[in-house]
């Protein structure tokens, strides 16, 4: 089973057999419906890119920028060469909702690029796949090549006039790649540092040109809201918040999963979907965005809907939908150690304050969680964090001190228990107990 | 330098993109190198370089960022470990450790005999599966728990 639970899905139905990523069983579910109607009908792109407004589809990478929005910032009559660049770089830890669309439907990521590269007047797209998930780039390639079998990738899409033509890219490890700008210059055979902005992709994207970069997800609701109707769309979820969407839960969960539900619904629901709490222990904290977005308590969160204005209202971001459950046997000295290691790993280097930066935040936690914590050293990872935040030229630095700050403001008593007593204040064999390694059973 | 099959491989990769644009197979090319070759050495990242007509310095520069990309040799059998939190809540870390004690290594080293070398990995996008490895890049296992680990260890021979 590709998702393992839903409430009114859209994406995921019908993803059940295993031919289910297969273009005959997409056709039959509706697949390229959308594409074909465009095309068919010759709908003009500005209403296209209207329907799309009128859905409020936020973009589902991180960011939450309206869609529609984005689109029209493209120079649609612009002459030249313009690209459509999907973001399945997907290493935002708590993630892994891409590498199941690519899985189990990677037809509607195809239909959605191709529906936006009519809109927008590209002839030419590459989706950028993330290193680690070979099997998924392989199964994509599959299926571009059924797509252009059948005609509906190529020159004269379904006798339209309309040509576009849909490549995979490979990543191979770089977290970074995920900014939007450095995965362009790793598309052009660069390493994969962020451009600065202005300008932004839409007037000097892929090879300088006019470019517009999406997430996997955001793509593939693209098919559904032209056939839905964009109200449809946004009446699917709530205001602000249009249409369901996937979110990947992970950590101290009975199942952790994927679950597409309509923007909106309670925590509690898409904790109880998750099979609840493991070992009916108590949520100690969430980090209900990917790892990037601060953390927040458990209490807090239990009072939170799932959508991008209730999460921002509990001091925190719904980012890319990764929901990071954490329960009591989790020492967060610890946890945060981990995370603050990965920015210091992925930083590119590119800025100072990120470059020196992340790795100062990561040896101080680091300390701390060695039993050699100093007094100060609270307030020397409050200084380090306000010090990159807002002056990088992308998120990265922003990312790596979120969490920071929030894990040391909501759970600062452990921290200081850790210094002063140089040890967890959980302890050692309950986190080992928590992580069930030894006691699992598959 | 490379075989037959391989260049074939690297100029499919090529045709993806723009004519004036070779440079951009540069990942897929360096990725098809090291699975021949095992490793990228010096000369492999210039010959994909001249190849694609770019700088050598510009190829070595890609294979230097990227973290799968090996610039020195490794076992037959490259397992990276998931250990990010995702992961280390439901048992990425005791994995690794579970990994190291087995093969009597620890991160960044290779068996006696050169057949597994061990790497701790950063997030592979499927914390749902957790804990997950990958073998050479390229198979991903998921819910890895000791009897899972002691069945792929048999495998590896």
């Amino acid at each position: 089973m590709a998702i393992l639970g839903a409430i009114n899905p859209m994406l995921s139905v019908g993803l059940d057999g295993d031919n289910a990523w297969r273009l005959a069983d997409y056709i039959k579910r509706g697949g390229y419906s959308a594409l074909r109607r465009i095309l068919g009908e010759q709908i003009p792109q500005g209403d296209v890119i209207n329907e799309v407004k009128k859905s409020v589809l936020r973009g589902r990478g991180g960011a939450g920028f309206p869609t529609g929005l984005k689109w029209s910032f493209m120079p649609r009559s612009f002459p030249g060469d313009k690209y459509v660049v999907c973001n399945s770089d997907e290493g935002e830890p708590g993630t892994f909702k891409d590498r199941d669309i690519l899985r189990y439907n990677p037809h509607s990521v195809i239909e959605g690029m191709a529906i936006a590269a009519y809109a927008m007047g590209a002839a030419r797209g590459y989706n950028y796949i993330h290193g680690e998930v070979w099997e998924i780039y392989q199964r994509f390639e599959e299926a571009l090549d059924e797509a252009r079998s059948a005609g509906l990738l190529g020159t004269n899409i379904l006798g339209s006039g309309f040509d576009f033509e849909l490549f995979a890219h490979h990543g191979y490890g770089a977290y970074i790649c995920g900014e939007e700008t450095a995965l362009l210059e790793s598309i052009e055979g660069k390493k994969g540092q962020p451009r600065f902005k202005p300008p932004f992709p839409a007037s000097f994207g892929l090879y300088g040109k006019p470019t517009t970069i999406n997430n996997t997800e955001t793509f593939a609701s693209i098919p559904y809201i032209i056939n839905l109707g964009g109200e449809h769309y946004l009446e699917a979820g709530k205001p602000n918040n249009g249409g369901t969407k996937l979110f990947s839960v992970s950590g101290h969960v009975n199942r952790p999963g994927n679950y597409e539900i309509p923007l909106g619904t309670s925590f509690a629901t898409l904790l109880e979907m998750a099979g609840g709490m493991r070992a009916g222990r108590k949520l100690k904290g969430c980090i209900p965005g990917g790892s990037s977005a601060p953390v927040v308590p458990g209490a807090t969160m239990m009072d939170c809907t799932m959508d991008y204005d209730s999460i921002s209202k509990a001091g925190s971001m719904l980012g890319s939908g990764a929901v990071i459950v954490m329960d009591e046997t989790t020492c967060m000295v610890k946890a945060l150690e981990r995370l603050s290691y990965f920015y210091y790993e992925e930083s590119c280097g590119q800025c100072t304050p990120c470059r020196e930066g992340t790795s100062w935040l990561y040896k101080v936690v680091h300390r701390i969680e060695c039993g050699k914590g100093r007094a100060d050293d609270l307030d020397l990872l409050s200084s380090v964090t306000t010090n990159i935040m807002g002056r990088t030229i992308c998120a990265l630095g922003d990312a790596a001190s979120m969490p920071v700050q929030s894990f040391t403001k909501h759970y600062r008593d452990e921290f200081a228990y850790h210094i002063e007593h140089r040890k967890c204040l959980v302890p050692v064999d309950v986190q080992r107990a928590g992580s069930g390694f030894f006691t699992a059973t598959v | 330098m490379l075989t037959s099959e391989s260049l074939k491989r690297i100029d499919r990769e090529i045709a993806k993109y723009p004519a004036d644009q070779k440079q951009s197979a540069v990942m897929a090319a360096l990725a098809i190198a090291q699975q021949e070759r095992g490793w990228l050495s010096s000369e492999a990242i210039e010959f994909v370089a001249a190849y694609l007509g770019m700088a050598p310095i510009a190829a070595y520069e890609v294979a230097s960022f990227y973290n799968m990309y090996d610039l020195k040799p490794v076992g037959k059998y490259k397992l990276s470990v998931c250990t990010n939190l995702p992961c280390m809540l439901t048992g990425g870390v005791d994995a690794g450790e579970y990994l190291k004690q087995k093969l009597g290594i620890g991160y960044n080293e290779t068996t006696p005999d050169g057949l597994i070398t061990l790497k701790e990995g950063e997030c592979m996008g499927a914390c749902g599966d957790a804990p997950v490895m990958i073998v050479n890049n390229r198979r991903m296992c998921s819910w890895m728990n000791p009897e899972q680990i002691d069945k792929l260890l048999a495998e590896l021979k």
